[in-house]
Formats: structure tokens, C-alpha cells, sequence
């Protein structure tokens, strides 16, 4: 029977956002017999739901409440309202995710230190490591499925990871496979196998890849001790005269507001909604918004150095069959500053369809340089770059001075500048990409300028103190002792490496964490 | 939009006698915009026809395909020819024609070379209005599932069982 709290019982823990860090966060709590009452902006999409077209499910699952853009980045221009491509549902992101799941490296949890002083970079070593981390990563990957974890194999390579293999070896590349990916290589967790269907963005189907809308949610729910309230949007997270929080006011479908008390309030928002709700619920004990003495709220976000490179060959690739990014080459993700920059990237496959590659493959362009290149398509290879992005103070969420949101509530503003580091690396890696197309025979190839953010980190980063940092090494906040940040924007630094696994590994251990303090009542 | 050989009983002949504008891409009628082959025809509601015509030579000049036809680049702009964008779209492409004229030719569709008139679309790619014909074709021309298959996306997967069985590793010429 599935579990029903009432808006003033004050002893569940109170989680915003469902996807890989609330929904796992979620599940984890209500199989220890923790009461979680979890909050979803918006509604429940199952397989069943998703839809096989580009433009209808970026209609169906995006977070498409207002936001705006300021800064140098190039997404300020071209989608200026549009910062992230991130997904508004129970699940969160992860219905979206293309699944790859990798672990950071050991330096990467110590990039201040590794890296040493950056200047204009606000980097911070994490207060936790790679041994730490190492056993909630492993199982992390058991729950997701992780393909070359485990017994699981590999993923057959695509039309799209051939081409990229080709070309990489060619050039002397070592770290060359279909990746560690949560599609799962054989039956596993009662769902199928994946058939190479190719619409990885819109939500999987057959329900092969991990998602947490119908693995993790479900199974918290029918342990009876998690109830999630879908179409119920958070405005507010209320405190007391302590200083700790009592719960949260939400929106229900039809407008409707309501209080939720609460034991512990966790917020998984990603990393534009957690902390514009921390804003938004400033108060005259906390002027500046929740758990914000250090300032670092909404600030050091990063989206990753990201881009992408296509080449075009001679005879059909037809890159959009199978999966979008099952192919992965490492061996540029090292630290190796003789490359004229510090931290590294991951070059992945990727494969957009024709709607999206005529929205993304050069944005504003038009005429017969684009056309030629539309064209090419089926005869395209793509790749899409994953690297580290440095830490910036300035780049942050901001509460807008002039656009609210459908609630009355100023929207979020995403402000980003490249770092110098940034764009060595981004240059380095379309180099590289272009050099591994060539290799394998392309005729042309394209860089493409970053689309909108799909990994979003870092605007409520850990700390070892609370000057530097909104949270702690167990994600609890440092100003508040019942208030916890659950999904990515924890990230004191983004490494190379794509943050869902990381980011549920955080939410296993974090769900010990608070289950262990609920029953000594420290919390 | 209908694709009758003999649209409204006219022949070919016919309907280039009916026209008046256009020279040899397009047939302007009264009323209506029509293909020199009488492959299509559209019946125009709110924009006047030789409008019409220049917005979809605009459309064509700003993404060229020679291998697609112009009833793709109909669909793309035909959503514009309502009562609440005639004004907009009317002065926007007054604009072009004016340009044109600045140019030496008679009006936009009268610039008989590609190049001519895509010089004219670059002095105004910075307006508002080319801004938002070109944005709107991103989805009204390149999200026509039945252009789709021209560019050889296959589109729609999972009724089909994914490519598991359908070559999604059949690459052969590595």
C-alpha cells in the first residue's frame, strides 16, 4: 500500500526533486524504514509515456519555466532562456540521461591541491576522497547496472562508436570502449535489454536504461514508507526561531499552497532550482537565503567544458541508430598540464537526430555553408566532449531583478563566463576530435559550440569549512544542522567525468548518513 | 494545400496565364501561389500572394536544400499567413522588396541569382524579422517527418523494435 503523510506530521524527512540524487535519496531512506515524503515539481512520465520524437518529448519532460542567461558563454546568445536542458518529472534528469557512468579519478576529488592555485578559478579540494567513496560507488553501480561493473558486459558498439573507434585507435588512443554505461548489456533488475532503439534522450521504452521514475521510486514506494506528491512545485523552505527548518510550502497541480512540516528537509533541485530555493526562502534571521553565511550559494556553477565535433564521410554511418552514447575514449580525462591546461575530458559518442542537429549544429547559422552540412547527415559521426570546467565565484544563480515566474517568484538567473582554462581545454579537445574523424576518414568535420547545459554542478559545493562552502562531508548543510543539499550541485569540483553516478553514490551514502542520525537523534 | 496535377481544373498553361508575378519559380495568382509544374498550389488567407511568394523564396535562401521541393518550404511558412502576423510579415518583407530596390532589381523575387539575393539577407540578417523567419524554419521546415526520409533520418524507432535487428551496427566500410 502505498504511504500517506499528513501535511503536519513533523517527523518525515522532507525531500525536493526525485531524480538521481532525491530519488535515490528517497528509496534509500524508505528501505531502512525512514518516513520520506518526497516533492515533485512535476508529473510521472513511464516508458509507456515517452515518446520516440525529439521535439515533443523536450515539450513533454523539460524544465521550461522561466530562466534567464547573462555572462560570455555562448548559450546567453543563442538560448537565452534557456541555460539547461534538464527535465521537469518524477525522476528527475535521469529519464533523459544517456546513461554513462563513471567514476571520478582519485585526483579529481583534490583538484586544489593537484591542480594547485588557478587564478579566476575558485577551486577547492572535496573534504572526502576516493577511498572513501570507492564502496558507495560500487554500489552505485550494482543499482544502476553499470555495463563493464560487476558481471555486466559491455554494450555492443554502434555505427557511431565504430566510426570513433576507428579514428581513436588510429591515432594511438588506448582507453577506447563502449564505456561503463546504466543501459543494461542483459536482463537485469527485471527489465530488459537494450535494443539499440536510439531515442536515449526521450526516455527509454523499454526501460533497459536506469532511470529512477521506475526503479528506485517505485520500490520505495512499495516498501510503504515514501509517499511522492508529483505536480508539487516548491517555493519556500520555512524555519523556526532555532534556525532549523520546519518543512516546505509547495504549489500543488491547480495552485493550490500548502505546508509540509518536516523532521529534515533535503533539497534536490539540480544545481538552478536548489539554490534559487534557498534564496527565495531568505528570511530576517537568514537575509541572505538559507544555510548562505559563506556567500557560496548559487556560486561556482559549472556545466562542464562541453561541445561537440561531427565529421562527415564518404558512404552512410546513419549515427542515430542505437544507442546515443554508448563509446567513450579516456585517455585525454589524465592530468597533464604540458597540454597548456589543468584537468582533463572525456570524448564520448553522441548522436542527435535531424530536428535537434538543425537546432544544435550551429546555432543562427543559415545559408549554404549549414545546409551542405545538413545534408551530410547520414553521413555523419558525432562526439560530444565532457571536461572538467573551473570553479568561478562569479559565475552563480542570481534571483532576476525583472522576471518572475509563474508563481510571483523572481526566476533564476545563470550567469557564465569561460575561463581562460576552459577554452584551452575546449580547443585541445575539438583538435583531437577532429583529428580522430580524420583518421578515420572524414571530409569535413564541425565543432559545435556548447549546447544547453545537461550537467549542471556545483552552486551548493561541499567544504571542509564553512567558509568556503554551503555543505559538509555528508551534504548537511554547515549553517543548518537539519537541512541537506542531495543532488549535484554538492560538486566542490566537476572532474571530467559525467555526475550522475557520482551524484547517487553521494545519495546512498548520504541516506546512511541521515538514517544513522535520525535513530540517535542528532537530527 | 493540394498537389493536383490540374489544380481547380487549371492546367499548367492555365494557371501561367493567370499569372502575374513571379517569373519562372513560383506562379502568383489572384489568391493563390502555385508550383510552374502545378505540383502544388496554396490558396492564400490573410498575405498577399506575391507576400507569400517572396516568404518562401526567403525560406529556400536561407536554408537551401536543391533536393527538397518548395511544398516543404510552403509547410514551413504557411503559418505565418494568418490575420494576427499579416502586419508583421507584410512590413518585413516590404522591407526585402525595399532592399531589392536598393540593389537595382524590381523586387526580391525579381533578383533572378541566389547570390544576389542572399546579399540582400545578410544586410538584414541583424532585423528581427529575418531573425524570426530563420528561427521558426528551424522547426517548420527540418521538423516535417516527411522530409525526414529525404535527408535519410528514419525517424521513430521503438514501434519497430529499436535497431537491435535493424543494422545498428551494419556499418561495413570501416
Amino acid at each position: 500500500m502505498v504511504a500517506k503523510f499528513d501535511l503536519n506530521d513533523d517527523s518525515v524527512v522532507l525531500i525536493i526533486g526525485t531524480g538521481a540524487g532525491g530519488g535515490v535519496l528517497a528509496n534509500e531512506l524508505a528501505q531502512k524504514g525512514v518516513k520520506v515524503v518526497a516533492l515533485e515539481a512535476g508529473g510521472r512520465y513511464l516508458p509507456e509515456d515517452y515518446i520516440n520524437d525529439e521535439w515533443d518529448a523536450f515539450g513533454q519532460l523539460s524544465w521550461l519555466d522561466a530562466r534567464t542567461t547573462s555572462g560570455d558563454w555562448r548559450v546567453a546568445q543563442d538560448f537565452s532562456g534557456l541555460p539547461a536542458w534538464i527535465v521537469k518529472a518524477v525522476g528527475g534528469t535521469t529519464i533523459h540521461w544517456a546513461g554513462a557512468s563513471l567514476r571520478f579519478r582519485p585526483h579529481e576529488w583534490k583538484a586544489r591541491t593537484t591542480y594547485g592555485h588557478v587564478a579566476g578559478a575558485n577551486l577547492l579540494d572535496w573534504p572526502i576522497d576516493a577511498e572513501e567513496m570507492a564502496p558507495w560507488y560500487e554500489k552505485a553501480e550494482a543499482k544502476l547496472g553499470v555495463t563493464r561493473t560487476g558481471n555486466f558486459p559491455g554494450l555492443p558498439g554502434n555505427n557511431n562508436y565504430k566510426v570513433l573507434e576507428k579514428g581513436a585507435l588510429a591515432l594511438g588512443y588506448k582507453e577506447v570502449s563502449t564505456g561503463r554505461m546504466a543501459i543494461n548489456s542483459i536482463e537485469n533488475d527485471d527489465r530488459p535489454a537494450c535494443q539499440q532503439t536510439g531515442f536515449c534522450f526521450q526516455g527509454c521504452k523499454w526501460g533497459a536504461k536506469w532511470s529512477a521514475g521506475y526503479t528506485d521510486i517505485p520500490k520505495g514506494e512499495a516498501t510503504g514508507n515514501l509517499e511522492v506528491r508529483s505536480n508539487a512545485q516548491v517555493l519556500r523552505i520555512e524555519h523556526d526561531d532555532k534556525g532549523r527548518v520546519t518543512g516546505a510550502l509547495y504549489a500543488d497541480r491547480e495552485g493550490n499552497q500548502h505546508f509540509q512540516k518536516a523532521r529534515v528537509v533535503c533539497v534536490a533541485g539540480n544545481s538552478i532550482e536548489s539554490p534559487r530555493l534557498l534564496l527565495n526562502s531568505a528570511s530576517e534571521m537568514f537575509p541572505d537565503g538559507l544555510a548562505n553565511s559563506s556567500g557560496q550559494v548559487g556560486r561556482n556553477y559549472m556545466r562542464h567544458v562541453t561541445g561537440s565535433v561531427y565529421g562527415v564521410f564518404e558512404k552512410p554511418v546513419r549515427m542515430w541508430r542505437g544507442t546515443t552514447m554508448a563509446g567513450i575514449v579516456q585517455d585525454e580525462a589524465r592530468f597533464d598540464p604540458s597540454r597548456g591546461f589543468v584537468g582533463g575530458y572525456e570524448l564520448e559518442t553522441l548522436s542527435l537526430g535531424l530536428p535537434f542537429m538543425a537546432a544544435f549544429l550551429d546555432p543562427g547559422g543559415w545559408g549554404r555553408g549549414f545546409t551542405s552540412a545538413m545534408d551530410d547527415y547520414e553521413r555523419m559521426a558525432g562526439m560530444w566532449i565532457v571536461g572538467e570546467d573551473m570553479p568561478q565565484e562569479t559565475n552563480r544563480i542570481t534571483l532576476s531583478s525583472t522576471v518572475k515566474d509563474q508563481y510571483g517568484l523572481p526566476a533564476p538567473n545563470v550567469h557564465f563566463d569561460d575561463h581562460p582554462n576552459d577554452i584551452a581545454m575546449r580547443s585541445h579537445a575539438y583538435r583531437q576530435g577532429e583529428a580522430i574523424y580524420r583518421a578515420a576518414g572524414a571530409t569535413r568535420t564541425f565543432p559545435t559550440p556548447p549546447y544547453p547545459s545537461t550537467h549542471n554542478l556545483g552552486t551548493n559545493r561541499m567544504s571542509e569549512h564553512a567558509r568556503d562552502g554551503v555543505v559538509n562531508r555528508h551534504g548537511q548543510t554547515h549553517d543548518i544542522a537539519n537541512l541537506f543539499i542531495s543532488d549535484g550541485s554538492q560538486f566542490t569540483t566537476g572532474a571530467a567525468e559525467n555526475p550522475t553516478l557520482t551524484i547517487v553514490a553521494l545519495a546512498i551514502r548520504q541516506a546512511d548518513h541521515i538514517a544513522a542520525e535520525l535513530s540517535r537523534q542528532n537530527l | 494545400m493540394t498537389t493536383k496535377p490540374n489544380w481547380r481544373g487549371m492546367t499548367r498553361r492555365q494557371l501561367i496565364a493567370r499569372s502575374f508575378a513571379a517569373g519562372t519559380t513560383l506562379i502568383v495568382g489572384a489568391g493563390f501561389v502555385a508550383a510552374p509544374n502545378a505540383a502544388w498550389a496554396y490558396e492564400a488567407a490573410a498575405l498577399k500572394p506575391e507576400t507569400l511568394a517572396t516568404l518562401i523564396r526567403m525560406a529556400r535562401d536561407i536554408y537551401p536544400h536543391d533536393h527538397i521541393g518548395d511544398a516543404f518550404y510552403v509547410t514551413a511558412v504557411k503559418g505565418y499567413d494568418t490575420a494576427e502576423a499579416a502586419a508583421e510579415i507584410e512590413a518585413g518583407i516590404a522591407a526585402l522588396n525595399a532592399a531589392a530596390q536598393g540593389a537595382g532589381h524590381a523586387s526580391y523575387l525579381d533578383a533572378a541569382w541566389e547570390d544576389d539575393r542572399v546579399a540582400l539577407l545578410r544586410g538584414m540578417e541583424k532585423s528581427a524579422f529575418f531573425q524570426k523567419i530563420r528561427g521558426g524554419l528551424v522547426t517548420g521546415l527540418y521538423n516535417q517527418k516527411e522530409l525526414w526520409p529525404l535527408f535519410g533520418y528514419e525517424g521513430e524507432s521503438f514501434s519497430q523494435g529499436g535497431y537491435i535487428d535493424r543494422g545498428f551496427d551494419d556499418i561495413d566500410w570501416l
